[in-house]
C-alpha cells in the first residue's frame, strides 16, 4: 500500500533516533538469543561426548560427580575402583566393550588418561563417530603418547616430541615424572569434545610412572627404569583405576546392569546412564539458566520501553504530520495505523539485527570455548522455539505501540483539521 | 436553480465539555462553481465550521448536505472517505510534510481516495501540471518541501489540494502569511486553477480587502448566532 512508503520515508526522516532505537531493541534480542543459543549448544556439546556411552562406573559417589569427573574433566575423584572389577565387567556377556579411564596425572594443565586401545577401536562420541588418529598412530611403546587436537593445538607439538608428564593437577606441578619422558606417537583429530583436551597413554605406562609413588611422593630410588619396565610391560597394572565407560551389545540390559553394578557386594560402586545423569545436571543448573533468561527478559522489556519513549517523544512533532495527513484524507485509523506499522518495522529491524548480533557473538566466542572447555559451539541461526520467541516479541512490540498510536488517534480526532502549533 | 454544492440547515454544535453552542447556524449554502468568500475574524466559530464541512466533527442537531450526501447521518469511515474524495484543502501555512519532496505532497490526497486518484488520471502528470499551473519553477519540483520559501510552499498546498479536482476547495486563510504582492498573485493564480479543475472554492479569511474578487461574501458572525468566541 501507498502508506508504506510514507511510513518509511516519515521513518528515514528521523533515522537517528529511529537507528539508535533499533541498535537498543537489537541488543537486547541480541543478548536473548545468545542466551537461549548458548544453553542449547552447550547442552548438545555435553551431549556429544557421551552420546555413544550406556554406562559409566566408578567408585560410590555422586552421579553428577561421577559424570563431570570422568567424562568432562570437571573435579576430582575422592575413590579408585580396582582393577579386578573392571576386568570382571568387561568379561559379562551383555558388555560389549568396557574402556578403562585411569587419572590423576597431567600435561601442563591437560588431562593424561591411561587406558587401554579399545579407547580408540571402541569409544562412540557425537553421532555414533569413532575417533580418528589425525597424525602417527596410537601408542604402541610403553612410553608413548596420543594427544588430542587441542593439546597438540595449544602446546604446538607434533609427532615424535617429547613430554614429560606431572602427578597430580594444574597447570604447574612440582612433582614431575620427569625419570620417565614419553614420545608422542600419533595425534587425534578434532572431536569437539574434551576427548581433544586429553592425553593418552597404556594402564601398564600408567602403573609403570608410579611404581614407588604409592604415598603420593616418589621414594628416592623406588622407581622403574625405563629398559626395565619395558621388559615388564607385560605383568604392569595398575592396582586401581579411576572410572570405566561402559558399551552394552543391547541397549535393553542397561537398566538391569546398573542395577547390579550399584548392588555389587565386593566394592560400592556407582554406575549412570549419561544421558540421565546429564539431565540431572541440566535440572542443578536449570535456576541459573532462568535467572539469565529473566535478565534477558527484562533487557528486552527495556528495548521496547525504549522505543515506546521514542515514539511518544515524537508524537508532539508529528501531531502537525498527522492533522496535515488527516486533512487530506487520512483516516483516523491509518493514522493510528501508520504508528503501530512504524513499531512494527522498527521492532522487526531489532530482531533481525539481534539475531545477526547474537550470531557473529557465537561465532567469535567459539574457538574460547572449545579452547577453555573443549566443547564445539557452532555459530547456529535461532531455533523453532526461539523465533516464536522472537515472534511473540514483535508482537508486543506491535501491542506497545498501541499506545502511541490510540494517542494519536484521540488527538487527530480532537485536533480536527486544523494545525495548532 | 441547481442543487447546491453544500447546505446547511439549523445546525448546532458545542465542543465536548462546553455548555455553550459555538456555531449555530440556520441556513449556509454553497452553491456549485461558485467563489464563495467568507469573512471570519477569529473566535466567531469559523474553525468549527470548516471541521463540520470535513465531517471531522458532528453537528448536535440539524442537517448538512454536501455533494449529494447528508454527512450528519454517516459513520465515521464514510465521512472520512467523502473529506478524502470531495474535499481539498489549504491551511494558513505548514501545508506541507518537511520531509516528502513536492511532487509527492501534491500527490498525497491520491493515497487516500481512490476516486481522486482516479480522476487525476495519471497522477505524476497532474501534478506537475497543477504545479506549472500554480507558476512553480520545475526546479523545485524534487526539492524537499522545508526548503521551499512561505509563498512557494502555499503554491503547492494548492496544487495539492486541486489534484483530482475535488468538489470544494476549503481554503483557511490561505494568504495571511504572504505580502499583499504575493496575495494577489496567489489568489489569481489559484482562482485560475479552481476555474480549470471545475471546483468549488470557499475561501475563509479576515482580510475584507480580499472580498472583492469573489462571486459572494458572507460573514460569519452575521449568519452564526452563538457568536461566541470558539
Amino acid at each position: 500500500m501507498n502508506l508504506i512508503g510514507l511510513a518509511i520515508r516519515s521513518l528515514l526522516n528521523r533515522r537517528f533516533a529511529v537507528i539508535l532505537t533499533i541498535l537498543t531493541i537489537a541488543l537486547s534480542i541480541g543478548l536473548l538469543v545468545i542466551v537461549e543459543q548458548m544453553r542449547a549448544e552447550v547442552r548438545d556439546g555435553f551431549y556429544r561426548s557421551v552420546s555413544g556411552t550406556d554406562l559409566i562406573v566408578g567408585a560410590r559417589t555422586a552421579p553428577v560427580q561421577l559424570l563431570l569427573y570422568s567424562v568432562f574433566g570437571i573435579g576430582d575423584a575422592t575413590n579408585n575402583i580396582s582393577i579386578e572389577t573392571f576386568e570382571q565387567l568387561q568379561a559379562l556377556d551383555e558388555v560389549d566393550w568396557a574402556i578403562p579411564m585411569a587419572l590423576g596425572d597431567t600435561h601442563r594443565g591437560f588431562r593424561v588418561m591411561g587406558t587401554s586401545g579399545d579407547f580408540f577401536e571402541r569409544y562412540r562420541y557425537a553421532d555414533r563417530q569413532q575417533l580418528e588418529v589425525a597424525a602417527g598412530r596410537e601408542f604402541d611403546d610403553l612410553f608413548e603418547v596420543v594427544i588430542g587436537h587441542q593439546v597438540a593445538r595449544q602446546l604446538d607439538y607434533d609427532v615424535g616430541d617429547s613430554v614429560i608428564l606431572a602427578h597430580g593437577g594444574g597447570r604447574v606441578s612440582l612433582q614431575q615424572h620427569d625419570d620417565h619422558p614419553f614420545t608422542i606417537s600419533g595425534i587425534l583429530a578434532p572431536t569437539g569434545t574434551p576427548v581433544d583436551q586429553q592425553l593418552y597413554i597404556s594402564l601398564a605406562a600408567h602403573r609403570a610412572i608410579h611404581i614407588g609413588w604409592e604415598q603420593g611422593v616418589q621414594r628416592p630410588g623406588a622407581g622403574l627404569d625405563a629398559e626395565e619396565a619395558r621388559e615388564r610391560t607385560e605383568e604392569l597394572r595398575p592396582d586401581s583405576i579411576t572410572a570405566i565407560l561402559i558399551g552394552l551389545t543391547s541397549r535393553a540390559a542397561v537398566f538391569g546392569l546398573q542395577r547390579r553394578i550399584n548392588d555389587y557386594r565386593p566394592e560400592a560402586l556407582t554406575a549412570i546412564m549419561p544421558g540421565i545423569t546429564l539431565q540431572e545436571l541440566w535440572r542443578i543448573t536449570g535456576l541459573a539458566e532462568q535467572v539469565l533468561r529473566v535478565v534477558a527478559g527484562l533487557v528486552v522489556l527495556a528495548g521496547l520501553l525504549g522505543m515506546l519513549t521514542v515514539l511518544l517523544t515524537t508524537l508532539n512533532e508529528r501531531r502537525r504530520e498527522m492533522a496535515i495527513l488527516r486533512a487530506n484524507g487520512a483516516r483516523p485509523v491509518q493514522i493510528a495505523g501508520l504508528l503501530v506499522f512504524e513499531a512494527g518495522l522498527i521492532a522487526a529491524a531489532g530482531i533481525v539485527l539481534g539475531v545477526v548480533l547474537a550470531f557473529v557473538v557465537q561465532g567469535i566466542s567459539a574457538p574460547f570455548l572449545l579452547e577453555r572447555l573443549g566443547l564445539h559451539i557452532s555459530a547456529s541461526l535461532p531455533a523453532g522455539q526461539v523465533w516464536m520467541v522472537l515472534g511473540g516479541i514483535w508482537l508486543a512490540g506491535l501491542l506497545i505501540a498501541l499506545v502511541p498510536a490510540l494517542m494519536a488517534y484521540r488527538r487527530t480526532l480532537a485536533d480536527g483539521m486544523q494545525v495548532r502549533n | 436553480m441547481t442543487e447546491p454544492l453544500l447546505e446547511i440547515a439549523d445546525i448546532e454544535f458545542a465542543w465536548p465539555g462546553q455548555d455553550h453552542n459555538v456555531l449555530e447556524l440556520p441556513s449556509f449554502r454553497i452553491e456549485t462553481g461558485e467563489k464563495l468568500f467568507l469573512f471570519g475574524p477569529s473566535g466567531s466559530g469559523k474553525s468549527t465550521l470548516l471541521a463540520l464541512i470535513g465531517g471531522l466533527v458532528r453537528a448536535d442537531r440539524g442537517s448538512l448536505h454536501f455533494a449529494g450526501q447528508e454527512v450528519e447521518s454517516m459513520s465515521g469511515p464514510a465521512r472520512d472517505r467523502l473529506r478524502a474524495e470531495h474535499l481539498g484543502v489549504i491551511f494558513q501555512q505548514f501545508n506541507l510534510l518537511p520531509w516528502l519532496d513536492v511532487r509527492t505532497n501534491v500527490t498525497l490526497p491520491c493515497r487516500f481516495s481512490r476516486a481522486r486518484a482516479h480522476r487525476a488520471g495519471d497522477i505524476g502528470k497532474a501534478a506537475e501540471a497543477l504545479l506549472a499551473g500554480m507558476d512553480l519553477d520545475p526546479a523545485l519540483w524534487g526539492r524537499r518541501a522545508d526548503e521551499l520559501s512561505v509563498g512557494q510552499q502555499q503554491r503547492v498546498a494548492a496544487a495539492r489540494a486541486l489534484i483530482g479536482s475535488p468538489s470544494l476547495i476549503l481554503a483557511d486563510e490561505p494568504t495571511s502569511a504572504l505580502d499583499a504582492d504575493r496575495r494577489q498573485v496567489f489568489i489569481d493564480l489559484l482562482f485560475a486553477q479552481v476555474e480549470q479543475a471545475g471546483s468549488t472554492l470557499l475561501f475563509v479569511s479576515h482580510d475584507k480587502d480580499l472580498a472583492r474578487h469573489f462571486d459572494r461574501r458572507i460573514s460569519l458572525p452575521e449568519i452564526n448566532r452563538a457568536g461566541v468566541e470558539s
